[in-house]
């Protein structure tokens, strides 16, 4: 069974979905995840699925099973890159994706879970600033 | 060549005198040109009141159809004519209408007197007005292929999406939202979401002269497809008559931001991103 690689970048994990999102790689996926960020300890997971072009209910909700997952180890999930082919699907279906944080990109991701680091951590504000700044600020 | 009054009198005795039979025949004829698509009663009436038209008309003197007399006359016509075009009956079979009323005509004044030359005109006349009223359909069919073109285009031209700051574009309908305007709104604005990598899309709807319900679901489907690929959407331009409308009719935009203004909405927006890239770039340069 093919799986999907989950790369570790700074304080993010990015996992890159290239694959068709089977449900069983899509399961693999969530327990892998968990368990990297239990490793790795990083507060970020940044889900690009623009080579996706179908999103199904299954795939939908398991994307939102690892949104709530990584909250509850402390990491904030965004997905990013989703067609407007599948928005409009998703759309016409009547799955709205509750509770998943969403970004055009990865660069627009990364900017977001920085801000929002940033926002839940206001004693860290001085330090990570500096750092989020300078990871932002290269595009 | 015009009817003389004296002319018009007698044609307007023939058509009391033989009234009900022309109606009966006159009836048939445009019955067999429409293929039964119309109610018989329903035709049979039509062609009663017109038939009263055109005898009203001919006995006040009318001698063109441009007359004073004939003011009544040409509103039926037009009213016929528009009720034809609605129910999806082309040129001629409109038109047979009125030109079923020579052969009725014909048919009675044949039933008196034998005249083989006045036959033969009126045949002769008749495929003429049949090659007239090709030639009209023909026109007609052009000038319905322009419209549907143009509709095409306007389709194409009536949406564009354009950038209002970095990071920013707006899209300014302009006219009624229909289903298929909606679905081509919708993406070519996610399709410029992606392209440009904008976090934020303003709705301008200063421009759609009406907003019911259907519109307003449009919308928000277009609003929720943005959200789900990362991106918010701002509904501006909303005019008191629309506000209205849109409290009456009970649609709920719920945590969507709404501006009165598209500057309005682009200071909301600036004032989101503001403090962090826009500020950002300002103190670099």
């Amino acid at each position: 069974m093919e799986r999907v690689p989950v790369l570790k970048i700074g304080d993010i994990l990015l996992v890159s979905i290239q694959i068709d999102m089977e449900d069983q790689v899509a399961l693999q996926l969530q327990e892998d995840l968990a368990e990297r960020i239990v490793a790795t300890g990083c507060h970020g997971v940044i889900i690009d699925i623009s080579a996706l072009d179908i999103v199904d209910s299954f795939v939908g909700r398991t994307l939102a099973t690892i949104a709530s997952v990584s909250r509850v180890l402390d990491a904030e999930t965004v997905v990013v890159g989703m067609r407007p082919a599948v928005a409009i699907t998703l759309v016409e279906l009547g799955l709205s994706l509750p509770g998943i944080r969403t970004a055009l990109n990865v660069e627009l991701g990364i900017e977001m879970l920085a801000r929002a680091r940033q926002e839940s951590n206001p004693d860290l504000d001085d330090d990570e600033d500096e750092a989020d700044a300078a990871a932002v600020s290269t595009p | 060549m015009p009817l003389s009054s004296d002319e018009a009198s007698r044609f307007a005795d023939l058509l009391k005198e033989h009234g009900e039979s022309l109606t009966t025949r006159w009836t048939e004829l445009v019955a067999n040109g429409l293929r039964g698509r119309l109610s018989s009663t329903e035709l049979r009436r039509q062609i009663e009141e017109l038939r009263k038209g055109f005898e009203q008309a001919l006995r006040a003197g009318s001698v063109h159809l441009t007359d004073e007399a004939s003011a009544e006359l040409r509103a039926q016509l037009s009213e016929l004519s528009g009720h034809r075009a609605r129910q999806g009956f082309n040129a001629t079979e409109t038109a047979i209408s009125v030109y079923a009323l020579k052969d009725a005509v014909l048919e009675v004044l044949d039933n008196g007197t034998d005249n083989g030359g006045l036959r033969d005109y009126v045949a002769f006349s008749s495929f003429v007005d049949r090659a007239a009223l090709f030639t009209f359909d023909s026109y007609v069919q052009v000038r319905e292929a322009l419209i549907a073109d143009q509709a095409e285009q306007l389709l194409e031209l009536s949406t564009p999406v354009v950038k209002l700051w970095e990071g920013v574009v707006a899209v300014p309908l302009v006219g009624t939202l229909d289903s298929a305007r909606a679905q081509v709104v919708m993406e070519r604005l996610l399709q410029t979401l992606v392209d440009t990598g904008s976090p934020y899309a303003i709705i301008d709807i200063t421009g759609v002269p009406a907003v019911d319900t259907q519109v307003a679901q449009h919308i928000l489907k277009t609003v929720v497809a943005a959200r789900l690929m990362g991106a918010d959407c701002i509904i501006s331009g909303i005019r008191p008559q629309i506000a209205q409308t849109i409290v009456a009719l009970g649609i709920e935009f719920g945590d969507i931001a709404t501006k009165a203004s598209l500057a309005d909405a682009l200071r909301y927006v600036l004032g989101k991103t503001g403090n962090r890239s826009l500020s950002g770039k300002r103190t670099e340069r």
